[in-house]
This record gives C-alpha cells, structure tokens and sequence, in this order.
C-alpha cells in the first residue's frame, strides 16, 4: 500500500480546513500584529535593546519581537490545530484518522506536517503585513527562515498533539491559554532579550533559557538574518524528538489516553 | 470465519465494560443489539484498534489485529457512531480523502468512488456540500465510503441513530443487500425493528452476550422486542 497518498490528502484537507476558517486567519493575523503596531511602539520608548548578534546595528523594538511574533503565530496555530482534537466533532475525524491502515507516527506527522505549512503560511502573511509598514528584513532571510519556521511549527504541533492525547476535556481554549501559551510566550525571549530578564532575576533568567519556545524564537530570529544559531537548532530538535514521542505514546493504543473517551 | 473474537475483557478503571467475549462471524448481516451501555460501543473501539485489550485475540479476515494490524484494518471498514464526515467538504471531496488514507488515488480511486456512490444512489450528490445534505443522505455517504477499499468485514455502529424511518428503513435495506454479496456486517444497534428474522443476532448486555444465533431461533416464537426487554429488563427497545 502506498504511503504519499496519505500525506497529501491530510495536507490538503488541512488547507481545505484553513480556506473554509476565514476568522481564524484573521485572528491569526491580528494577534501579531497588535503586538507588533501597538504594544511595540509603546514600548520602544521604555526599553534600550543593546546591539546583540544575529543584529549587527542598533534596532528597534519592533524589530526585535518581530521573530518573536513569528513564533507566536506558529504557537497558537500548533495548539489550536491539535487541541481542536480533544473536542467530538474533530475526535470523529481522528477516529477515521486512525483506524486507516497506515502507520501511526506516519498519520501523526503528516497531521503535523499540513499544520505546520498553514502556520507558515500565516507567518509569511505577518511578515509581509510587517513589511509594508516597514519592518523589513534581509531578503534572504525571508528564505532561509522557512525550515528554521518548519521545524518551530512540528515542535509547538507536536507539543499539542502531545496535550491533545492527554487531556481528557478542554471545555474551552482558556485552559491552555492560561497554563501553556501564556507562559511559553511570556517566559521566553520573543518579547525581551534574555541578558535584559537576567538584570531584573536570575530565576526568571534561568526559566526563559529552559523554554523550548525562546530556542524556537531564536533558530527563527537567527535564520531571518541568514544566520544558523546551532544550539538553538539542537535544544528544538531535542524538544520536538520528546514532544513528538510524547504524542506517539499518547496516541498508542495499548496505553493511551483514547482509552479514556470511548 | 471472517470475524473472530475470543477471551476480549476490558475495564475503565474499576468498570467493567466487557467480560471475557468470544464470537465468531462468517459472511452475513451479524445485528449487535444491546441497551445503552451494554459494552457496544467499547467492543467497536476494541475492534477498530482504538484501543487494545491485553490477552484477547482478534482475527479479521484471517489477520491478527494485534500482531498485524495494519492487513487486519485494511480488510475492515468502518462505519462510526459519530458522525465523521468533513461538513464543508463535498461528499466526493470527503470519499477521495478516505480513498487517499486507504493509498487509493487517481482514476482507481475515482473508479471507486463513482461505483460506491452509485450504489448508494448518492450519486447525483456528488458535488454537495455535507453540510447541505440531511441525516439519511449523510449516513448514505459513510456506507459509500466505507466500500471504497472493499473490505471483508464492514462494522456499523448504531448507524440509524437521529434518522426517520423512512432514512432508517434505506439504509438498513442497503447494508442487508451487502452482506447477501458476500460480506461481513457487525451492524451495532439497540433497536429491536432494524434485525430480521434470518440475520444473525448477538445480545450484549453488562459486558456479555446472552444470545448468539439466529434471530428468529433466539426470539423462538415471540416478538424479538418482547424477548429482548424481558432478558435485558430494559426500556429502550
């Protein structure tokens, strides 16, 4: 039986599901950009930004969160694609999902494979939004961002799918708001640079150096300047590896946590 | 046999839903009834590998669900309690992603589908959108589905739920015209009216069978109805 069929069917009908979900890219794209266009420009005023690689000049604060924002574009989509899961509606879809004679891991990732290029999709409607209001960057770096983006969307896809296996009812998004992506994206360097959290706690430090997602933010902040920041490549290869066996352990159906919604 | 079952037990957590079950099925239409609760639904996702049972066996279409599950699943279609069909989608659009999970794609899989709609006589919805489509043509669209990697064993879980019974009568119609072409049907329900007298029953009830045979033999006289409350003491028939 061949495999690729699959693949491009789950892609596709990822897209299918995106097109028919205008609100959602809306509100995709309204998120970042309040960010970007509101709380920036008040902010730049408060906070200094020293010159720090990949930057070899002085920026703004608009250009600094803009990786940031990225990230937190791929982080709502890689939770709300997955998480959407958890509701009936979609755990019909997963059923029909699973019951394909198919490999598990391999279902599962091409399910993270169609989130991921969505959410890229989205990250590249951000940037070109952010660039006409002129934040731009280097142009190779719109290129060579996409797998450092890639990999980001499987780490936050994985994490969710991870969640979505665990949780047994999510009576509404709130709950993850409040206990994962809120303090993923606050806790991390997408908003201010770590050696800025360092002079205000070390604790604080310390916790955004152990976020996952500040390493995600920083592969992506480094590769839109066409540079490859190596240890943040290896810690989100590390966390998607663990995310992604996370995932695989929860949907397996000896031990799973399917077990709890017959 | 086509469909074979033994020693399957499961509990969530300190509930027992299923107690040491064995069964057999050969090419017929097989009625699952038993009243809300009975394990029915329990022994579908079991079946359907959504989840597994230590120490039970189950065969489909000769393979081990366990030791080979993916030939095992690939022989069985299944047709879902809950709706599962994508509602913004067109039927087609919905059957050529199933064919695509299945590794069918091109003009096989559009030979298929064209074939299993027909049957259906779903075909001149096609192009609709599910959402448009009422209960009984949505249904129609699983069963049509489900033919496309023309499995031997075809499961259906209280299939006719929320339809009038003109819909109800359809399908229950066209799932008996397929196991009389030679395939295996496990139709779950908790409606006495849906089985006839030459179909093959199975009554589950607290996680056990208590009748495995002939329908018209098991009920021996009465109404199957009568039967079913009287064994079951239930009102839902």
């Amino acid at each position: 039986m061949k495999w690729s069929p699959a693949l491009f069917a789950i892609v596709a009908r990822e897209a299918l599901r995106f097109v028919h979900q205008r609100e959602r890219f809306v509100a995709a794209l309204v998120r970042p950009l309040v960010w970007l266009l509101v709380f920036a420009a008040g902010f730049r005023a408060a906070l200094g930004l020293s010159i720090t690689p990949p930057y070899q000049t002085y920026i703004t604060y608009e250009t600094y969160i803009v990786p940031g924002l990225c990230g937190m574009v791929l982080l709502f989509n890689g939770m709300q694609s997955s998480l959407s899961l958890v509701y009936d509606r979609e755990m019909g879809s997963m059923r029909l999902l699973l019951t394909s004679p198919l490999p598990r891991w391999w279902l599962l990732t091409a399910k993270l494979i169609g989130s991921s290029l969505i959410s890229i999709a989205q990250v590249y409607a951000f940037l070109l939004i952010a660039a006409a209001f002129g934040i731009t960057l280097p142009p190779m770096g719109y290129v060579a961002a996409f797998p450092a983006l890639l990999l980001a969307g499987f780490m936050l896809g994985a994490l969710g799918l991870a969640l979505s296996s665990f949780i047994k009812q999510l009576e509404n998004f709130a709950g993850i708001m409040n206990f994962v992506i809120f303090p993923m994206f606050f806790l991390s360097s997408a908003l201010y640079p770590l050696w800025k959290m360092a002079e205000s706690s070390r604790l604080l430090h310390d916790i955004c150096a152990a976020n996952p997602f500040t390493h995600a933010v920083e592969l992506i902040r480094f590769a839109l300047y066409g540079e490859l920041n190596l240890a943040a490549l290896g810690w989100t290869l590390l966390a998607t590896t663990l995310f992604g066996a996370a995932a695989l352990w929860g949907y397996d159906p000896a031990r799973g946590m399917m077990q709890s919604r017959k | 046999m086509t469909l074979s079952v033994s020693n399957l037990s499961f509990s969530y957590g300190t509930k027992t839903a299923l107690k040491g079950v064995s069964f057999t099925l050969a090419p017929s239409f097989s009625a699952l009834l038993g009243p809300n609760g009975a394990g029915k639904s329990t022994l579908f996702a079991l079946l359907t590998r959504l989840f597994t049972a230590p120490g039970a066996h189950i065969e489909i279409a000769g393979h081990d669900l366990n030791a080979n599950p993916r030939r095992a699943l690939a022989a069985l279609g299944v047709v879902f309690q809950q709706p599962t069909l994508d509602l913004d989608l067109t039927v087609r659009q919905n059957l050529k992603y199933f064919a695509a999970l299945h590794g069918l794609r091109g003009a096989d899989a559009s030979h298929r589908i064209d074939a299993a709609l027909s049957r259906l006589d779903m075909r001149e919805r096609a192009h609709e959108k599910v959402r448009k489509l009422n209960g009984g043509h949505r249904r129609r669209t699983e069963i049509a589905r489900v033919l496309l990697h023309e499995p031997q064993v075809l499961l259906l879980d209280e299939p006719t739920v929320g339809l009038d019974a003109a819909s109800r009568a359809a399908i229950t119609d066209h799932v008996h015209g397929l196991a009389e072409d030679g395939m295996t049907v496990l139709w779950a329900t908790h409606l006495t009216d849906e089985i006839s007298d030459n179909d093959h029953l199975l009554i589950l009830h607290q996680g056990q069978f208590i009748a495995d045979g002939r329908a018209g033999d098991v009920a021996n006289g009465r109404s199957l109805k009568d039967y079913f409350l009287a064994v079951t003491g239930d009102n839902a028939a």
